[in-house]
């Protein structure tokens, strides 16, 4: 008897994970960084919504791991190889960190979307997890969805369509 | 959710008439521009999860014109002053006398755009003005910016600063209704102001409101 595949929907700040044959998704990500571990042997992945680059600039307990680049993907690579991953096998495919708005404004706010996506990088590259694609940047926001089965990582934007990397 | 340990309902309450006095002015302005009645709900002040936030204005994947300024000086936070498309093409129409305008068609003309940032400004600067007044705090809007896209993507950057503190929200939302709107679910905006962290007390004791630590 065939499952019939369900939608994970990670929230923002928000971390899940997925077997085959569901699929994870996340919606409108705009500053923020979609980031999706997986390991594709053992069809199964795991989608961290990063809001935030580092969890030094917490000022709330307890602290949400989901919300930072530096404690989300630790996080979700721990929970995918408690679950059976294989460490050697998992990589990563990320999307988003756009520039919504152009403001002329000097906050460290203004460019978070590039933050994000430099401490996602940076992340990834100290856990050595290699980052088969990235759509990351521009401004406009995305909606992803990763099918653990084939690897693949939908992107639909407003103005660009669908695509996938 | 450290930081609302510290708000009660009187609080809330506080803010709802922040929110009306804010928004009724706002409609005003939208009246006068468009001459048209327009209602306002009353203010709707919530509590809510980030997630919650999206719903607020629709869901995370529901496309909408929005005009976001910072609020700087006294009390800095966000505003959002959020249409559903087929209403900012109403008003743009209104606005440019092209009513054919379509997002679907033409959706970087200029002028269509310019004409709906212009409504955004206005709208978001009698808000402001009028709160300013009635706080004497000096809030100053950065120069609004305009986008189409996703609630999610649009309304996060908004909550970058209350997320490095909670992961939930005070949301003060109003919205305004053209009285013959002829669309059965004719909501046609929402404001949504997002105070930083810090501000809600700054405004409390401008408003003689104590707020214990």
């Amino acid at each position: 008897m065939h499952k019939t595949a369900e939608i994970i929907k990670v929230g923002i700040a928000d971390m899940n994970m997925v077997k085959v044959p569901d699929l994870i998704r996340t919606t409108g990500l705009g500053s923020c960084v979609g980031v999706v571990l997986y390991d594709q042997a053992r069809e199964m992945a795991g989608m961290a919504h990063v809001m935030l680059p580092d969890s030094s600039l917490s000022r709330a307990e307890p602290l949400n791991k989901a919300k930072f680049a530096n404690t989300a993907i630790k996080e979700l690579l721990n929970a995918l190889i408690k679950a059976g991953a294989r460490p050697s096998g998992i990589k990563a495919k990320i999307a988003g960190g756009a520039q919504m708005f152009q403001f002329s404004g000097s906050s460290d706010m203004m460019r978070i979307g590039p933050r994000n996506v430099e401490a996602v990088l940076h992340e990834l590259k100290e856990l050595r997890i290699p980052v088969i694609a990235q759509d990351v940047g521009g401004n406009s926001g995305r909606t992803i969805e990763f099918d653990p089965k084939t690897g693949f990582m939908q992107i639909r934007t407003v103005n660009k369509g669908n695509s996938e990397i | 959710m450290t930081f609302l340990k510290s708000i009660s309902d009187v609080h809330l309450d506080i803010l709802k008439e922040v929110g009306n006095i804010g928004a009724g002015h706002a409609a005003t302005a939208l009246s006068t521009l468009l001459n048209k009645k327009i209602d306002m709900k009353v203010p709707s002040v919530r509590v809510v999860s980030f997630d919650e936030v999206m719903d607020l204005a629709g869901g995370a994947d529901n496309v909408v014109a929005s005009v976001f300024l910072r609020i700087e000086g006294d009390a800095p936070g966000s505003m959002f002053f959020i249409l559903p498309l087929p209403q900012a093409e109403k008003y743009i129409g209104q606005l440019t006398k092209n009513y054919s305008f379509s997002f679907s068609e033409e959706p970087d003309n200029e002028l269509a755009l310019s004409a709906l940032q212009e409504l955004g400004n206005i709208l978001s600067g009698s808000y402001l003005s009028s709160l300013s007044d009635f706080t004497k705090l000096s809030l100053y809007p950065s120069v609004p910016a305009l986008s189409i896209d996703m609630v999610g993507a649009v309304i996060s950057f908004g909550l970058l600063e209350l997320s490095q503190v909670s992961d939930y929200a005070i949301v003060i939302d109003t919205a305004l209704d053209e009285e013959d709107a002829q669309l059965p679910d004719s909501v046609n905006g929402h404001f949504f102001l997002l105070p930083d962290p810090d501000s809600f007390h700054i405004i409390f004791s401008a408003l003689g409101v104590r707020v214990d630590a």
